[in-house]
């Protein structure tokens, strides 16, 4: 959806981006009452392309276990929207975009974003869309971060909120673990001050490091070990520094096959929004404040026992100031040794745990 | 408890009692159970619930918070019974707190005579793998609440599967007779171990 220029985003830091777009899919449809309406937000690197088939990768959608026909989200049922997020490179305006003033791609001219930008953004896509009030916005990660985000700010166009794997606040080690990926990028010779598109080049070396350093923060110690363990690519040590060990030659891969999807740029914006992500202070330090709107809204809270990126203390943290606040509050710490990345996975306690809660919040709110 | 009475139920397990409250009484209820398989089946028949430690948790609830706190065969298994009671009376105007009692003739014989710690039918765990850390008779529980500054509105005892019997907690013959027991309490003292008034049925 293209916003005209007299429609800018404006954003959290005093600047705006006129001629916004944002790429978005839908699946489902929409009922007569318009109660239907489900927002996915997605994660760091995801995009749009929640469930059916990616068409950059060839994959299936990033979250096809959790959406789509006979799972916890049904177009049969909801009306299901995923945007990417303004910032992104999967076609909403974001730092590789063209720049309509000079018709070159922003790059490093492009504003710093918040996750309060991303959110602002979503909101003026479903105005576009005719969706006045959403049955659920659902979100892992940095997408649980806009699910509270939203619950801030836009309390009375929520029915019910999901926020699995996620924080209310970038912690010390969570800005310092984006900082390293950053200073990977930054330390690139073709990422070029950021305007590597003019040059025809991208920071492909930076990039991947960046994706290594930040794929070990996914998944837990105990699942690398059962993974991997000790194990060698070929007999023998190579005695040198080729890859190895299985898990080097893993790594490797992970971070090869992300540069074929991603832009480095963007990368750099949108870790930098969810460092800046700190929701109980911007209420005076105190986290209830920013759910004393949403005490009409039904919130589940998830979170996994192996995620030391946002771990369930973090989630905790959420719950207590939604109790504080007399929020409606569920709240459940699955059992998991996958780490951050569970919720993307085959996690049965989490799609039932989703499927119960929604049936329960979909009978309250009079959907079928 | 009247209809539409927001309550909390402390130790929920799966949502059993929730659930018959909602649809009995229209009762807007939460839950926090510290069990994640507990905590996973009430979350799946859509009960608003959440996972934590009534030891710990409690106290992230704001005053007043409830009308009913209930504490169901939970506060002998909690580190501070005390600080739990005082919580539940914080965050809710009234409390709903059933115990096994330790009182009951079986109990008392079982020790007397058998000389080992009682297993009961109230109380069926070995001692070495009973969650009941904090065991108390009736005339314990009268003692807290009265140290509490807290007024016992109405009292039952529970005995063999039959329905609640209302009882007055103090006397010595119920606290032989009684195999656990359910109070209705409310903050500040007044006529100690009173009779449950008109009107303050338990349910």
């Amino acid at each position: 959806m293209r916003f005209p220029a007299n429609r800018p985003l404006r954003l959290d830091s005093g600047a705006k981006i006129e001629n916004l777009e944002i790429a978005y899919k839908t699946w489902g449809e929409l009922n007569t009452d318009k109660s239907n309406a489900v927002l996915i937000c997605h994660a760091l690197t995801l995009d749009q392309y929640a469930t059916g088939s990616n068409p950059v990768t060839g994959k299936a959608g990033w979250w096809s276990k959790a959406v789509g026909e006979g799972k916890p989200i049904d177009p049969a049922r909801h009306f299901i929207i995923c945007a990417n997020v303004v910032g992104g490179c999967m076609g909403s305006t974001g730092p590789a975009s063209l720049n309509p003033k000079t018709g070159k791609p922003y790059g490093l001219t492009f504003p710093v974003l918040t996750i309060g930008d991303m959110v602002r953004a979503q909101a003026m896509l479903l105005d576009g869309l005719g969706v006045e009030t959403l049955f659920t916005v659902i979100g892992g990660s940095m997408g649980g971060m806009q699910v509270l985000q939203w619950a801030a700010d836009y309390p009375e166009r929520l029915f019910s909120a999901i926020c699995v794997a996620a924080t209310a606040k970038h912690s010390a080690q969570n800005i310092a673990l984006h900082e390293v990926g950053r200073q990977a990028i930054m330390a690139d010779p073709d990422w070029r001050g950021g305007a590597y598109a003019d040059a025809g080049v991208r920071p492909e070396k930076g990039l991947a490091v960046a994706r290594m350093g930040a794929h070990i923060t996914y998944v837990s110690e105990d699942a690398l070990q059962r993974k991997f363990g000790r194990g060698l690519k070929r007999d023998g040590l190579s005695w040198s520094f080729d890859a190895d060990f299985q898990v080097e030659s893993y790594l490797r891969h992970q971070g090869v096959s992300f540069v074929e999807r991603f832009d480095a740029n963007a990368y750099l914006y949108i870790t930098r929004a969810m460092d800046y992500f700190d929701l109980p202070g911007k209420h005076g330090g105190k986290l209830a404040e920013a759910f004393t709107g949403a005490r009409d809204v039904r919130f589940c809270v998830l979170s996994f026992t192996s995620d030391w990126l946002y771990p369930t203390r973090e989630s905790r943290e959420i719950v207590r100031a939604l109790n504080a606040a007399g929020c409606r509050a569920s709240f459940l710490e699955i059992v998991s040794d996958k780490g951050h990345d569970a919720f993307l996975l085959d996690e049965p306690e989490m799609h039932a745990a989703l499927t119960g809660f929604l049936k329960a919040t979909a009978k309250e709110r009079g959907l079928k | 408890m009247r209809p539409g009475a927001r309550a909390l139920d402390i130790g929920c397990g799966e949502g059993d009692l929730l659930a018959l409250l909602a649809r009995e009484k229209q009762v807007d209820g939460r839950g926090l159970e510290i069990s994640q398989a507990g905590v996973a089946a009430a979350l799946a028949r859509g009960l608003a619930v959440v996972q934590g430690d009534a030891d710990r948790d409690l106290a992230d609830y704001p005053d007043d918070a409830f009308d009913y706190a209930i504490l169901s065969q939970t506060l002998q298994t909690v580190r501070d019974p005390k600080a739990v009671l005082e919580e539940l009376m914080r965050i809710a105007r009234h409390a709903i707190v059933s115990f096994p009692n330790f009182g009951h003739w079986r109990v008392r014989w079982s020790l007397l005579v058998g000389g080992r710690m009682p297993a009961t039918r109230a109380l069926p765990s070995a001692w070495w793998e009973t969650p009941n850390i904090h065991l108390c008779t009736l005339l314990d529980f009268t003692d807290l609440i009265d140290q509490l500054d807290l007024r016992i509105d109405a009292a039952s005892a529970l005995i063999r599967g039959k329905p609640a019997r209302p009882m007055k907690p103090g006397l010595a013959l119920e606290n032989l007779r009684a195999e656990a027991a359910i109070f209705l309490l409310s903050r500040g003292s007044s006529s100690a171990h009173a009779e449950p008034g008109p009107g303050e049925k338990l349910l």
